[in-house]
């Protein structure tokens, strides 16, 4: 078992299911490029069944709220009714989406899903959100992790639930017909996140006439029942006269409005963005210039190809530095030491995947809940304070407090991290009380608590 | 964390209709199960003997111990029972128990497991074998259907997973309170030692544990209070880290029951005291207090009639080095203490082979000796509380055991 493939597994993967070290094969680097087909793999609802698209989950979302209208307005009943079964529908998708952490066998290609998702983050913090959180990461991400970028940052921009989440669909150009019969006007939130968040990041060189001129752009850009991806662009709300965003003009249409995308996901702005949150993410939380500039530079020649940028991070010999680099986010570390254990296993029931979820909840992080546009912090300091590193002893106190009688922790220390382990950990778990402490150790010591 | 928090409810779920089924195969095998409870108590981590049973009468004790030395007189003495072994000054309740001839204290006693790992020691005191892994299952396991007990409804582990002691052939089911105690100190004290070199979870896990103890002071909780044999109150352990209470009182609760279990395993650990172990205070006596407590709060939940019916058998995989080792601890020995108690239990007697402690007559010169067999203390609540036959503790139960006959005059004819 070479330390190069452990660094694979826990670094870029997910952490190592039993067998999975010793399964990458001489060359760690290829086993991970390998994984990085076209598109990701789709989580399903742990019953198995297949969640449904987003024009489904627009019309389900409207008659639920033409139910809730009709049975009595200000009802409180129907109020919580009508979110609990948003609700559900988010937690049912979260599931599928922790198990396929556990199980998947494309680690990498799984992580890159998570990097590109709280990149462009979607949060249920605004309750519209709930029912298209899952559906925007499998419509939106999933399908572009090996794409262009212009082309995942076209279909962020366009999902129902990154314009739920950001007010677009409540944005109306104040000369558009519309506008001028209601007397709503335009909202700038997706406008402003799109270029400061998303592309160029926030010194990527555009002024408060970019936001507003992005802004109408993207003006009827908006939910459609009628349409299978739910998505609809409604001239009618549409501001009028072409707009002048960052010294080029767009025609006051949607294809205007697709090439400022476009060109946003094009400017030597956003690739310098990207290739520091990638190698933040990917490498270490201080990456080198030179490590940025090299991700920089592969994203500008390829014209923002996303295997091309995932290949270049593996290929940084600062990416295979031994000593573990970042902290596990609390997401990370529950799925690392369910996949060291082989978990859920036969979890019909879903018992042990949901108290996975509460457990990274209570750990601080939960996907696609994160307080702003801005997602969950990228860096180790986020996870390392001190309720926070308590709460991830207790956890791992309690999971070695389920394992089995005749439970052998070395082994597992062996299977799963391999020469990573540090000898004051292999000591302190030859030393500890019973197996399932011994275990405790190991998912609490400094080498697993980081990756 | 909650993850299945149900179990209980289902296992029993479970056994009433698995009862139902199998209520041929029952009365086949035996008689119902008698009324009485047997709870076996493992003390995981091997608790040190000379600390909760101090044998204060022999003339060697205070120089072999050092500063570990508990004192017979002053703040924090120990509690005295027969002029010549007493109890650690943190057992005030197993104290009171002793008074009411409750309580047997054996010392010098071991399982047949003669080297030092917790693992091996662990397996062979709950496989029952006369070396680890010679055994799959657990003697406590393989003694429920002699007992009458073919069905999981009648055997309860405290526990996340029943432990090997009550796996086996007979299924059994496991319960935990809904709120998890938190890990012990000892066990905080191992990942503060890994973080040692690692500034940021070295700080983070000092910060959090400074917060936790300080509002703790804060909480304490007039009704977790205990009264020592001064009668002077000491914090109950509410809340602290570690806490058995939960486990020992849910067990009580589950046990006063009439249809409810009959046997129940109960885990602690926290005993590996390298380092710093204390006497009158210290990281073992406030582990020992959280453990007196509990004990009495499972003697309360049950109440004085099931109470009546019990026994309680306590017991470490081995016991410590009789000399402190170079850290203010002790290191892993041989010979231990071990516990039985209850209102069925024939107490006031402490039953050891004692030899001394000088060095010509310890373990390899630094252990106390294996006098006592612990399957022979087993074997005798087995026998003489829950009505195994012998046939099946020779056999079944603890095999090539013919050495270790059981023990006589434990319970109250």
């Amino acid at each position: 078992m070479s330390l190069e493939a452990a660094i694979a597994v826990h670094r870029f993967g997910l952490g190592a299911r039993p067998g999975e070290i010793d399964a990458v094969g001489p060359d760690p680097r290829a086993w991970l490029v390998a994984q990085i087909g076209m598109t990701a793999e789709q989580p399903v609802a742990l019953d198995g069944s297949a969640f449904p698209d987003s024009g489904t989950l627009v019309r389900q979302e409207q008659a639920m709220i033409a139910e809730r209208r009709a049975i009595k307005a200000g009802d409180p009943d129907s109020q919580k009714k009508l979110a609990g079964g948003r609700l559900k529908i988010f937690t049912d998708e979260m599931a599928g989406r922790f198990k396929l952490g556990f199980t998947t066998r494309r680690p990498f290609a799984e992580h890159l899903v998570w990097f590109w998702t709280n990149h462009f983050t979607v949060s249920t913090t605004a309750g519209r959100t709930l029912s298209f959180c899952g559906a925007f990461e499998r419509e939106a991400i999933r399908p572009y992790i090996a794409d262009k970028f212009e082309n995942m940052l076209l279909a962020v921009a366009s999902h129902p639930a990154m314009l739920v989440y950001l007010n677009n669909n409540a944005s109306i150009g104040p000369d558009s017909p519309a506008g001028q019969r209601t007397r709503r006007g335009r909202n700038e939130n997706l406008g402003r996140e799109l270029m400061e968040l998303y592309s160029l990041g926030v010194d990527g060189g555009y002024s408060q006439a970019d936001v507003i001129a992005l802004a109408n752009i993207l003006t009827g850009w908006s939910l459609d029942p009628d349409a299978p991806s739910g998505f609809g662009f409604f001239p009618n709300r549409h501001e009028p006269g072409a707009q002048m965003l960052r010294g080029k003009s767009y025609a006051p249409d949607l294809k205007g409005g697709i090439q400022a995308v476009r060109d946003l996901a094009h400017d030597p702005h956003t690739a310098r963005h990207i290739a520091s949150k990638f190698a933040t993410y990917f490498i270490v939380d201080e990456p080198s210039p030179q490590s940025v500039a090299r991700l920089e530079s592969v994203f500008n020649k390829t014209g923002g190809d996303l295997k091309a940028l995932a290949i270049a991070a593996v290929e940084d010999d600062a990416a295979w530095e031994p000593r573990p680099q970042k902290m596990r986010s609390p997401v990370e570390y529950v799925t690392a030491g369910y996949r060291l254990l082989n978990l859920p296993g036969d979890d019909a029931e879903g018992r042990l995947t949901r108290a996975a979820m509460a457990s990274a909840r209570a750990m601080g992080e939960f996907p696609m809940t994160a307080s702003s546009p801005k997602g969950w912090p990228l860096t180790s300091d986020a996870w390392s304070g001190p309720d926070a590193v308590l709460t991830r002893i207790e956890w791992a106190k309690e999971v070695g407090e389920r394992m089995p009688p005749n439970f052998n922790a070395a082994r597992v220390a062996d299977e799963g991290m391999g020469s990573l382990v540090a000898p004051a950990t292999r000591t302190a778990m030859a030393r500890a009380e019973t197996q399932g402490d011994a275990l405790a150790l190991l998912i609490s010591s400094p080498e697993f608590q980081r990756r | 964390m909650t993850l299945d928090r149900r179990s209980l409810l289902q296992s029993f779920a479970a056994a009433g209709v698995i009862g139902a089924v199998d209520a041929r195969a029952r009365f086949a095998f035996a008689a119902t199960p008698g009324d009485r409870r047997l709870v076996v108590v493992i003390l995981r981590g091997a608790l040190d003997g000379l600390a909760a049973a101090p044998p204060h009468g022999d003339k060697d004790y205070a120089s072999v111990r050092g500063d570990l030395a508990l004192q017979t007189g002053g703040t924090g003495a120990l509690h005295d029972l027969d002029g010549f072994f007493g109890l650690h000054p943190s057992f005030a309740n197993l104290k009171t128990l002793y008074d009411n001839k409750q309580l047997i204290v054996f010392h010098n006693i071991c399982s047949p497991y003669r080297d030092r790992s917790h693992f091996e020691g662990q397996n062979v005191l709950e496989s029952g074998g006369i070396q680890p892994h010679l055994l799959q299952d657990g003697w406590l396991n393989r003694a429920l259907q002699p007992m009458g007990i073919a069905n999981g409804d009648r055997a309860l582990a405290i526990a996340q997973t029943p432990p090997l002691m009550l796996s086996g052939k007979v299924q059994t089911g496991s319960w935990m309170p809904a709120v998890m105690p938190a890990p012990d100190e000892l066990f905080l004290n191992r990942v503060r030692a890994l973080y040692a070199n690692d500034a940021v979870l070295k700080e983070s896990l000092s910060s959090a544990l400074a917060l936790q103890a300080a509002s703790r002071t804060a909480m304490d909780d007039p009704a977790a209070m205990t009264s020592d044999s001064n009668g002077q109150k000491r914090p109950g352990g509410g809340g602290a880290y570690g806490n058995l209470t939960p486990l020992f009182q849910g067990a009580g609760k589950l046990l006063s029951a009439s249809d409810g279990p009959r046997v129940a395993t109960l885990e602690a650990s926290g005993w590996d005291t390298h380092v710093a172990e204390g006497a009158a205070d210290g990281q073992l006596a406030r582990r020992l207090q959280m453990l007196d407590v509990a004990i009495d709060a499972m003697r309360t939940a049950m109440g004085p009639d099931v109470w009546n019916k019990t026994a309680v058998v306590m017991a470490t995989e081995f016991g410590r080095t009789v000399h402190p080792n170079g850290s203010g601890g002790t290191d892993h020995g041989t010979g231990a203490a071990a516990f039985l108690f209850g209102g069925a239990v024939a107490g006031g007697q402490v039953k050891a082979e004692w030899v001394g402690l000088r060095s010509n007559v310890l373990k390899d010169g630094r252990d106390q000796p294996a006098r006592t067999d612990l399957r022979a203390l087993f074997k005798g609540v087995l026998a003489e509380h829950m009505d195994v036959p012998n046939n099946a503790l020779e056999s079944a139960v603890f095999p090539d055991s013919a050495s270790a006959l059981p023990i006589k005059g434990l319970i109250r004819a």
